[in-house]
């Protein structure tokens, strides 16, 4: 499992905009950088970052070589109950991970 | 260019390649409000990194920082111990202590810098094998007891069994060397401020390593950098741990007496 770091207020009121900040640690292999003999490093990057707000879609980010190692992505949402704020990165390999942050909306 | 001095015409072709003073830079200087005119590598940064360091939401040093935390509480090696079962919290046990490192160790009676030091510890009291070298491992724990520090002034070299070791950390220095024939002086003294290439020259204070730095796209440490700046004036950089890093990394923490601690940086 990759480090994330989520940042999200932990508590905030009905209506409000709120900022999600993530970071993941992640090398993003380009696929164009070459090695000691001359074949290229295979590509190996998170194409996909989706983030769901109490199951449903809210943010979606598709990703691309030339993005930095460890890339940190952050968007704005409305906070409109309390729950359960999940992020999901895919990589090509096809793996996903997910984090999960509650969130309290009063 | 005489063959009996390759290196001048290089050095000289290389320093009329030095941009004008940035501007910006001398109002930072007033702002920091720093009356003996030390500045921090953060103050030749743009905002967006200066930013990205300040926010540590937003900082990818946090990233190892939080790997470090997980490693301070493992278990390890043949004595089954964690590092927190003999220093508990790092917030107090460490507080302070990445500031005043490099350190005299009196078994070595010589210097160690904060890698050594935890390596000592991984290899002495927890009968585990040491962390290579820049292994993500060992930045991590460094960046984890280096934060404990962050904020606080740096104390380095107060010791006076350092004072030899410092004196010639001082003399490399102030030694012209490598093809291009420059002393770490001859940017970060006497042409600070000033462009190379398009990298603005600092003033070479060690204050936030273990660093995130953008080129590298992940972690270092201080004598990873070291030897960038080797490398960069053609000289041949020493194998990592060496005395001469160890006593260069005192000399600069010395110099940087009393600066602020602001690991873990992120650099350009
Ligand atoms: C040719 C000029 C030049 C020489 C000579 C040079 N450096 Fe540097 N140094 C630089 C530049 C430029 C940077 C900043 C690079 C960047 O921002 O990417 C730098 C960065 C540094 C830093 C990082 C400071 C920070 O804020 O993290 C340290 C420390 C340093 N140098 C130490 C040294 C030492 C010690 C020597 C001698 C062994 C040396 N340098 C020789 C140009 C030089
Ligand atoms: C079995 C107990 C023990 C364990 C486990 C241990 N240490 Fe230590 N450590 C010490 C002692 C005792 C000292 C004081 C110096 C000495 O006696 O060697 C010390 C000193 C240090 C210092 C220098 C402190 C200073 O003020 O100069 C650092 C940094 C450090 N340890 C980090 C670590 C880290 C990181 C780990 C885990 C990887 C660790 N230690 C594991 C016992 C331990």
């Amino acid at each position: 499992m990759a480090r994330t770091l989520i940042n999200i207020p932990k508590q905030t009121r009905r209506g409000e905009v709120i900022e999600i900040k993530t970071l993941i640690a992640h090398p993003m292999e380009t696929g164009f950088r070459p090695l000691a003999n001359g074949s290229l490093a295979p590509r190996d990057i998170i194409n996909r970052l989706v983030c769901t707000y109490n199951g449903e879609e809210v943010f979606r980010a598709d990703l691309f070589p030339a993005i930095t190692a460890n890339p940190y992505v952050a968007f704005t949402t409305v906070a409109t109950e309390s729950g359960e704020i999940a992020l999901s990165w895919t990589d090509d390999r096809g793996q996903t991970q997910t984090e999960t942050v509650a969130i309290k909306v009063e | 260019m005489t063959p009996r001095q390759p290196g001048r015409m290089t050095a000289r072709a290389a320093l009329a390649g030095l941009a004008a003073a940035l501007p910006a830079v001398a109002c930072l200087a007033q702002q920091d409000g720093r009356q003996d005119g030390r500045l921090s590598g953060s103050a030749f940064m743009s905002a967006e990194t200066r930013e990205m360091q300040a926010d540590d939401a937003a900082n990818p040093g946090m990233l190892s920082v939080l790997d470090g935390e997980a490693l301070w509480s493992r278990k390890e090696g043949a004595a089954g111990r964690a590092c927190a079962d003999c220093h508990s919290d790092a917030a107090t046990s460490m507080r302070g202590v990445a500031a005043r490192f490099p350190a005299f160790d009196a078994a070595r009676n010589a210097p160690v810098n904060l890698d050594q030091r935890i390596n000592i510890c991984r290899a002495e009291k927890q009968g585990a094998a040491p962390f290579a070298w820049e292994s993500p491992e060992i930045l991590a724990l460094s960046a984890y007891v280096g934060l404990q520090s962050r904020g606080l002034p740096i104390t380095a070299g107060e010791d006076p069994r350092l004072a030899p070791f410092i004196e010639r950390g001082r003399g490399f220095y102030s030694l012209r060397q490598g093809q291009l024939d420059l002393a770490c002086a001859s940017c970060h003294d006497d042409n600070w401020g000033r462009l190379l290439g398009s990298s603005p020259i600092p003033q070479a204070h060690p204050t936030g390593y273990p660093i995130y730095r953008l080129e590298w796209q992940g972690m270092g440490s201080l004598q990873r950098r070291l030897r960038n700046c080797l490398a960069g004036v053609r000289a041949e950089p020493f194998a990592y741990g060496a005395p001469e890093y160890v006593e260069l990394e005192l000399f600069l923490m010395t110099r940087a007496h009393g600066m602020v601690m602001e690991t873990p940086a992120v650099r350009p």
